[in-house]
């Protein structure tokens, strides 16, 4: 069984609660909850993309978009309306569903390399229309003075608030998703993954599930795009290009898109690299990624969180051939 | 409803299937009544797969119907089938190889005991117990099929006797009315063979309707109640075994006529 245990679960949960704590107190490491901040936002995509790509075995190309469909949605309504934040956060939600169902219930038809080519031409669509539709969307100057998020009127004014604000959402979102896993839907999935034909003919909706995932990962995405709108307080199209639709790839890929730490690691890991630890390479840091995906494809197939599994079973192999 | 419809679980009629320019079955009319273990018999290539595939809804038939306890099966789609109660097993084993043994059942469950996404996510009260509900009768049917013993191994690693158990038992666990079973026997020896054998009658001794494709002539002899024998598409016999076992027509078909 894919049992996923509590002890991680609380482990996890500690880890979120002491760090930016931790990162207080070492000056090295100061400006670490900032980036966690987006490690957070990361993984809102990223455990919805594990859930479609590794579970159910469909890819995207296009998450970039609904990152950048909730951010703009949040973006446009707060700046231009003044409308209240959580109620555009809402609304984008709505929105980024409405789309991703329109697009998925088509695509999704398509299978392997044509699905793939068809979510990426929605992210270069929708890529194009953040550039051009200037009047709504800023063009490529982007939307700046996006309000702040704030709970019960207490003004969420520092990134330590943040940091917690995200990292609950990602907390909340994970339970809900591995209640999912470890459920009826979740078997249901995974089955989708390895047989459309047996899983049909034992009763299962198969395309109903692929569009439900689908958009249920969509819906993850633009939440993460509100939060991070409310964060950065300014957006841009270069935020939502292709080349983060293919980064989130690399973070499942890296972290295991077949478990849902994976999503988490992986995002953790290329959000410090980028952020952080590849400032030297530069413009070479593209090919730092392609090498990564490059080793992770060719001998970690299962990803980081695969790794022990490997060497488990390589240490095994040894001790029988002595 | 008439009465053959109450006595009839399934009736085939004036189907055709055509592939471009392969007619993959031409009116093969056959009826499966209510309560027998039916046998589809034939060469290679002479539609039997073809014919499980538009039972199931896999093949929209060119022309014809097809009809389940008197209603056409035309407008549904394959999972809407099994929910109705057709269940099927395949030629090649299709079993999710990654999920356990026991896992594999439960999923045959899903149409009896819905969830659905939300209430799973939320792991409200009801997802809670719907979730020991299909444990329990997975559970059930992994010792009625005898693989209780084996309930978390991944199916994979299971001989290929035992998968074919397994795909039987998943099958079942959709709570079928008529059970379809695509040559369960291939592949297996002589004791698997029984083992399956004994395993189909006891589910038709339970009430369930089966409908087999199956070469193994001993396994057809022992078990099946009526017997069809298709050849390019087309019935050429139907009858019970001992008729079909003197046919020149069947033997001819299969033996190639004395010239």
């Amino acid at each position: 069984m894919l049992r996923i245990g509590k002890l991680p679960i609380a482990l996890f949960a500690g880890f979120i609660i002491i760090f930016p704590w931790v990162a207080g107190k070492v000056p090295a490491i100061g400006n670490y909850t900032d980036i966690m901040v987006f490690v957070g936002i990361y993984c809102l995509i990223t455990i919805g993309l594990g859930l479609l790509m590794g579970y159910a075995g469909q890819i995207s190309v296009g998450h970039a978009a609904f990152y950048g469909i909730g951010a703009y949605v949040s973006a446009i309504l707060t700046t231009r309306y003044g409308l209240n934040p959580w109620f555009c956060m809402f609304i984008a939600v709505l929105v980024t569903g409405t789309i991703a169902f329109l697009v998925g219930a088509p695509s999704l038809k398509l299978k392997g390399h044509y699905l793939a080519m068809a979510t990426l031409a929605f992210g270069i669509i929708v890529f194009i229309i953040f550039n051009e539709e200037i009047q709504w969307t800023g063009g490529p100057d982007g939307m700046a003075d996006i309000p702040g998020l704030s709970i019960f009127g207490f003004e969420l004014d520092s990134i330590e608030k943040y940091f917690y604000l995200v990292w609950g959402f990602v907390f909340v979102i994970l339970i809900f998703t591995i209640n999912v896993i470890q459920s009826d839907a979740g078997r249901a999935l995974r089955a989708i993954h390895t047989s459309e034909a047996a899983a049909n003919s034992m009763g299962v909706n198969v395309s109903k599930f692929k569009v439900l995932v689908f958009v249920y990962s969509a819906i993850l995405a633009s939440l993460a795009g509100s939060l991070y709108a409310h964060y950065l307080n300014f957006i841009n199209p270069a935020t939502f290009d292709l080349f983060f639709s293919i980064k989130l790839l690399i973070m499942i890929a890296l972290g295991g898109m077949y478990n849902i730490w994976g999503a988490i690691i992986g995002a953790g890991i290329i959000t410090f690299l980028s952020y952080e630890w590849l400032h030297y390479f530069e413009e070479f840091e593209v090919i730092v990624y392609g090498a990564i995906l490059l080793v992770v494809t060719i001998f970690l197939p299962n990803g980081l969180v695969g790794l022990p599994g490997m060497l488990k079973e390589l240490f095994v192999r040894q001790k029988s051939n002595e | 409803m008439n009465d053959t419809t109450a006595e009839n679980i399934l009736e085939v009629q004036g189907v055709v299937m055509a592939f471009g320019g392969l007619m993959a079955l031409f009116k093969p009319d056959f009826k499966v009544k209510r309560g027998i273990i039916k046998a589809i018999i034939g060469p290679n290539g002479a539609g039997k797969t073809t014919l499980f595939n538009i039972i199931t809804g896999f093949f929209t038939p060119t022309e014809g119907t097809v009809r389940f306890k008197g209603r056409s099966i035309k407008k549904f789609k394959t999972h809407e089938i099994a929910a109705r109660g057709i269940s099927r097993t395949f030629q090649t084993v299709e079993l999710f190889g990654n999920m356990t043994v026991l896992e594999n059942v439960m999923l045959g469950c899903h149409t009896r005991v819905p969830t659905s996404f939300m209430a799973s996510g939320f792991r409200l009260p009801g997802a809670k117990r719907k979730e020991e509900e299909m444990r329990d009768r997975a559970l059930n049917i992994l010792k009625f099929i005898g693989l209780a013993d084996k309930f978390e191994e991944p199916a994979d690693n299971l001989p290929l006797g035992q998968q074919k158990m397994l795909e039987i038992g998943r099958a079942l666990a959709t709570e079928p009315e008529l059970i379809c079973l695509d040559e369960p026997a291939a592949g297996l020896n002589e004791t698997e063979t029984y083992v399956a054998s004994s395993l189909i009658k006891a589910i038709n001794a339970k009430g369930i309707t089966v409908l087999l494709v199956e070469h193994d002539m001993k396994v057809i002899m022992n078990i099946s109640d009526e017997i069809v024998v298709l050849n390019y598409g087309q019935k050429i016999a139907e009858g019970t075994p001992e008729a079909i076992r003197d046919n020149s027509t069947v033997i001819e078909a299969y033996l190639g006529s004395e010239a």
